[in-house]
């Protein structure tokens, strides 16, 4: 993964310095609220309905494991010895004190971690698939890009102070883990027919309040021309996305309003008009930061591994699920991807515990080369674990609760914070996560693979929008009811959702799933996942399963 | 049915950590919500409070119930914010 | 209001017009972009310096048509939250190679003055509460930069590729 060098470490270190005079500023009241909140936010914190709130970032969802040691660490000094992963692949800390945050930042910045632009009307992270570098069904590490791109939008100047908030999300891979079509830029990475690298740029996805699916601004940018063309992108939108409603501020607006092919004039006339010379990706800055990204020292398998495997196979049945939904295939023979699912029945969504990321960090390094990633579903991966690994690894994180053999089922859902939470929920979401995950562990298996996506407001943090299932909590009269959506898809066949039917009470919502999962099962042919069968067979069968036949 | 009555009280944040807090009658700000001065109208209160900006964050009104002595936040929300997540 | 250049405050030479004013016989002045539009003949010609106060609406292609009449471009800030100008400035700067003084007036918190610097922006006109003891070293805060921008600095990628050893 990328290491900092000592231009890295100095900026971090003046950036520290920064932000601790913000807050003495503060505290002294030299700042007001109102001047000090956009300088907090982009040192990534809020103020959320218990405490404040830190959001740290996880570039493209990467860490080693001394930095999880170090999440661990402030966890247990400065928070209440946990912390949740969220859908940008970052973690976030839910009763931080003012006071202690420059502190803590200077902690982070040891390790080469910081806060930077994870909140604010900036550039956010850069999310990427968390197969990256690992997956055989990718055409290049997509990861040095993001890099570039951190870099590049990291303090930039111009874009400091946009519209809104803007997020970029990359994928290489042939299956989409990065739900790169719901982003304000996506970046699809590709090759031409002269066989040379680049990228498929979609511009004008997002979620929320008016949730779009990103459409192609350009086929095929080569990619030296990655971050003139992403200028080109964010300048159009500096200048010209709506500043008198945040409601309508985003750039899926401004592209609603023109249309992609006026966007697309008006980007293009941009790059043309622009000095590329500076911005250029010369072959050896990207193969500088490529170094970074080469792969570890991948040991041969040994005769025996499969043996070993299969043996543990037949004689652990938890492991051999466990192997089945949480284990995917590496590029590399004799290795393999787990997935560590933090996604307990019964318990929050995306939390890990002080001891469970110390936990983490040491098994990174027996299995694997010390570094993990962060995925956009609150899960975390060893990118590199060997096969005959894998019954010892996952006895180890059964022990610790971190076993649950459901990634990509049914109970492996992805939850905001909610109303427990947050200041601008309607509604709880990790309850009803709680109660639906235990409801359906026990039918996980038979279903299938199933995202069922949960979001606290309209805000959508949770991507209920694009779950298989989707819930929305609403506020009904000061009640909790919860809207349902079904056949939305983050991959590559991106989708919103449609609405089934009138919200429900909390009560109500694993009945009325159950009855959505009872039609899919019933209707679905062959290797069908929901948002095929939606397709096919379309909303009525599922709007009259839950509520009846008009 | 117990007797219930409908009071105001001003709440915000605590800036050095961020801690829901009320607005006593000697203008401290208690994270107890049972310290909370008890208003028929907030108005003044508010603007008091608002001009406090070292310690407390964003005042609002909001609704609370007194029954048998003890003073209870209305809706979810203040709730939650009175005594933490549910989950 | 202050008006700060470099590291000091210094005291504005300019005469800003509204738009009914008559231009005075000595002065330079600036008018508002619409007056501009408007009198663009005999403002060239009645004075021979001349700035416009240009809204952060404005397209910049329209404002780098008129640079080479403009000693000085008065750009808007309304809230400190709206970046238009930004883009104005920079663009001002690297595409049209404005080179007069180009000033932030509005809402600004000193925690931007870097990011309008890197921009082009070389003049603020500040209220005079604002000019605390701090408020010069907000230039000097950070002094590692990841992009180009319209202050030829450094940065860092270049700078990387620069210091490592010939292959």
């Amino acid at each position: 993964m990328y290491r900092y060098d000592e231009f890295d470490r100095r900026f971090l270190q003046e950036r520290v310095a920064q932000y601790s005079d913000q807050v003495r500023r503060r505290l002294t009241g030299q700042l007001t609220e109102d001047e000090f909140r956009p300088l907090r936010l982009r040192n990534g914190l809020y103020l959320q309905l218990h405490a404040y709130m830190l959001r740290v970032s996880i570039p493209y969802g990467a860490l080693s494991a001394n930095q999880l040691r170090m999440l661990a660490d402030i966890a247990r000094r400065y928070d209440r010895g946990y912390g949740h992963f969220t859908t940008r692949q970052n973690i976030q800390y839910n009763w931080i004190k003012l006071e202690d945050t420059p502190a803590i930042l200077a902690a982070l910045a040891t390790v080469e971690m910081h806060a930077i632009q994870t909140s604010g009307n900036c550039i956010r992270n850069i999310t990427a698939d968390p197969f990256a570098g690992v997956t055989a069904e990718e055409i290049e590490d997509p990861r040095p890009y993001c890099e570039i791109i951190r870099q590049w939008s990291t303090l930039h100047p111009e874009f400091s102070w946009l519209p809104r908030k803007f997020k970029i999300a990359v994928s290489a891979a042939i299956h989409d883990r990065a739900a790169v079509h719901v982003h304000d830029i996506g970046l699809y990475l590709r090759r031409n027919e002269a066989g040379e690298i680049g990228f498929q740029v979609l511009v004008g996805g997002g979620l929320g309040r008016t949730p779009i699916i990103g459409k192609v601004i350009r086929e095929f940018l080569p990619r030296q021309h990655l971050l003139s063309y992403l200028e080109a992108i964010l300048r159009v939108y500096n200048e010209y996305g709506r500043r008198d409603n945040i409601y309508k501020a985003r750039i899926k607006i401004l592209v609603q309003a023109l249309g992609i092919d006026k966007m697309r004039d008006a980007v293009e006339t941009e790059w043309s008009a622009m000095d590329h010379t500076p911005l250029d990706l010369q072959d050896e800055t990207v193969a500088e930061i490529m170094q970074h990204f080469a792969p570890p020292a991948y040991a041969p398998p040994s005769e025996d591994d499969d043996a070993r495997l299969s043996a543990a196979l037949a004689a652990d049945p938890a492991f051999a699920l466990w192997f089945e939904h949480n284990v995917a295939a590496h590029k590399v023979p004799g290795y393999a991807i787990a997935t560590i699912s933090l996604k307990p029945a019964g318990k929050p969504p995306g939390d890990a515990t002080a001891e469970q990321m110390d936990l983490v960090a040491e098994l990174c390094e027996s299995f694997g080369f010390g570094e993990l990633r962060v995925t956009h579903e609150q899960n975390l991966i060893l990118p590199d674990v060997r096969r005959a690994d894998l019954p010892i690894l996952w006895r180890r994180l059964d022990a610790a609760g971190l076993g649950t053999a459901n990634a990509g089922l049914a109970s492996d859902i992805i939850a905001c914070p909610g109303l427990d939470y947050c200041s601008l929920a309607n509604a709880r979401s990790i309850p009803v996560a709680e109660k639906l995950s235990l409801h359906l562990a026990e039918r996980e298996h038979e279903i299938g693979p199933m995202k069922i996506k949960i979001s606290g407001c309209i805000n959508a943090c949770g991507h209920h929008h694009v779950g298989h299932i989707g819930i929305l909590g609403v506020d009904k009269n000061g009640e909790e009811f919860y809207q349902i959506t079904v056949g939305g898809s983050a991959d590559r066949d991106a989708a919103v959702g449609g609405i089934v039917g009138r919200a429900v009470a909390a009560e109500d919502v694993n009945g009325a799933i159950d009855k959505l999962l009872d039609v899919y099962l019933k209707t679905r042919t062959d290797g069908e996942d929901l948002p095929a069968t939606y397709r096919r067979v379309g909303a009525e069968p599922f709007k009259e399963a839950v509520y009846g036949a008009r | 049915m117990i007797a219930e009555t409908k009071y105001q009280a001003v709440t915000a944040n605590r800036v050095q950590d961020g801690v829901p807090v009320y607005l006593t009658r000697d203008g401290e700000w208690s994270s107890r919500i049972g310290d909370a001065e008890l208003l028929e109208d907030c108005a003044d209160a508010l603007v008091k409070a608002q001009a406090d900006p070292l310690r407390a964050i964003g005042p609002y009104a909001i609704d609370v119930a007194v029954a048998e002595g003890e003073v209870r936040p209305v809706g979810l929300r203040e709730t939650i914010r009175a005594y933490g997540p549910t989950a | 209001m202050v008006l700060v250049k470099g590291d000091r405050a210094v005291t504005d030479g300019w005469t800003h017009l509204d738009d009914e004013a008559e231009i005075p016989a000595e002065g330079p002045i600036t008018v508002s972009w619409s007056r501009w539009h408007r009198h663009h003949d005999v403002l060239h010609r009645s004075a021979p310096l001349l700035g416009v106060r240009v809204p952060n609406t404005v397209a910049v292609a329209e404002i780098g048509l008129a640079v080479s009449n403009f000693s000085l471009i008065a750009l808007s800030f309304p809230s400190f939250t709206d970046g238009r100008a930004f883009s104005q400035a920079r663009i001002l700067r690297d595409r049209h190679h404005y080179a007069g003084e180009l000033r932030a007036t509005g809402n600004f918190l000193r925690d931007q003055l870097q990011f309008m610097q890197r921009c082009g922006i070389d003049a603020f006109e500040v209220p005079e509460r604002a000019i605390t003891e701090d408020w010069f070293a907000a230039l000097n805060e950070i002094d590692l930069f990841y992009q180009p921008a319209a202050d030829n600095r450094p940065w860092i990628l270049r700078q990387r590729l620069r210091s490592a050893p010939n292959p």
